[in-house]
């Protein structure tokens, strides 16, 4: 069952945790609910390993600390994520820059 | 106290449209060639998100319920003073008795007067838990309202109602569901939903097998 919330994800530790307030998960904005709910529905879908998009989470934290980059926790996510996508060879940087193109010139309006 | 969640001060209105952000219009281009690709599915993100927005809040409860389980020192402790034993796990700020479901008694929680929580540990109370109906219900007809949740009590199961207040919390600390022998604290932890430590609902049964 993916509703089930896994604890693996739900528990992370250290930097890679999740923004929490009284417990619960917070989402400041619409689009990190669906780019942290796109990650975890790719992770059952055996696209990755959790423990694999984890480790880029990892990675792109400790790379935006150390530049001393103002990003927010999901958006360093969404860094992470679209990295992995491109090195596991599921989406092609190129056609990700040009169907971003595409939505911020009002070409394309998909709505989820 | 009542529902306050409709008293905002401002306008929600769609009259104006905030120009969107970079950000979101990156993600939106993610989920498009993701969806097209067919690596993600739109409504299984939604399910996905709904989930983890109304089961995760109970995290640091389940931890608790879960220690409890594998640790019968720790579920004596908890018992007794539930404040002293939840700060052993770093939650605190609460006055808490933690009272335990066993074959033959139930426990459900209620704060007829307001919403008294255990925030600390099982997050934001639900709207229903809130509501006027509630409230009532649990008390005058408990079995009624269990059955409602979905949770038919046989007729010689003892229901037992705490009022929560200000001053004392209560966690039901549910059974523990049979087949879990060997599980981990963490898997474990995923079986504790928000509603099992309120008394309206029992701990999942564990997944039948690996997916």
């Amino acid at each position: 069952m993916d509703t089930v919330p896994s604890r693996e994800i739900a528990d992370m530790k250290g930097a890679a945790a999740l923004p929490r307030k009284n417990g619960e998960l917070v989402f400041d904005e619409a689009w990190q609910g669906r780019i942290f709910g796109m990650t975890v529905a790719m992770s059952h879908d055996t696209s990755f390993e959790w423990r694999e998009f984890q480790a880029q989470l990892i990675a792109e934290i400790a790379h935006a600390e150390r530049e001393g980059e103002s990003t927010s926790y999901y958006e360093r996510w969404l860094n992470a994520f679209e990295q992995l996508l491109a090195d596991k060879g599921l989406v092609d940087p190129a056609a990700l820059a040009e169907r971003t193109r595409e939505f911020e010139t009002g070409r394309r309006d998909d709505v989820f | 106290m009542s529902d306050t969640h409709h008293d905002h001060g401002h306008e929600h209105g769609h009259h104006h449209r905030e120009p969107e952000s970079v950000l979101s219009l990156r993600v939106r281009a993610l989920e498009s060639l993701l969806v097209e690709k067919k690596l993600v599915a739109s409504d299984a993100v939604d399910r996905i998100v709904s989930a983890y927005e109304e089961d995760i809040g109970p995290h640091n409860g389940a931890q608790v319920v879960a220690r409890a389980w594998l640790d019968p020192a720790y579920k004596q402790r908890l018992l007794a003073d539930g404040t002293a034993a939840i700060e052993e796990l770093g939650f605190g700020g609460v006055d808490l008795k933690v009272v335990e479901n066993r074959p033959g008694v139930h426990n459900m929680v209620v704060c007829t007067l307001c919403s008294c929580y255990p925030h600390a540990l099982i997050g934001l109370p639900p709207v229903w838990y809130k509501s006027f109906e509630y409230r009532s219900r649990a008390v005058r007809e408990p079995r009624v309202v269990l059955r409602e949740f979905g949770l038919d009590l046989p007729e010689n199961v003892e229901i037992r109602i705490w009022d929560s207040s200000a001053e004392l919390r209560y966690l039901v600390l549910p059974e523990r569901p049979a087949g879990t022998e060997g599980l981990s604290e963490a898997e474990l932890a995923g079986l504790v939903s928000r509603d099992s430590m309120i008394g309206v609902a029992v701990a999942r049964p564990p997944a039948p097998a690996a997916r």
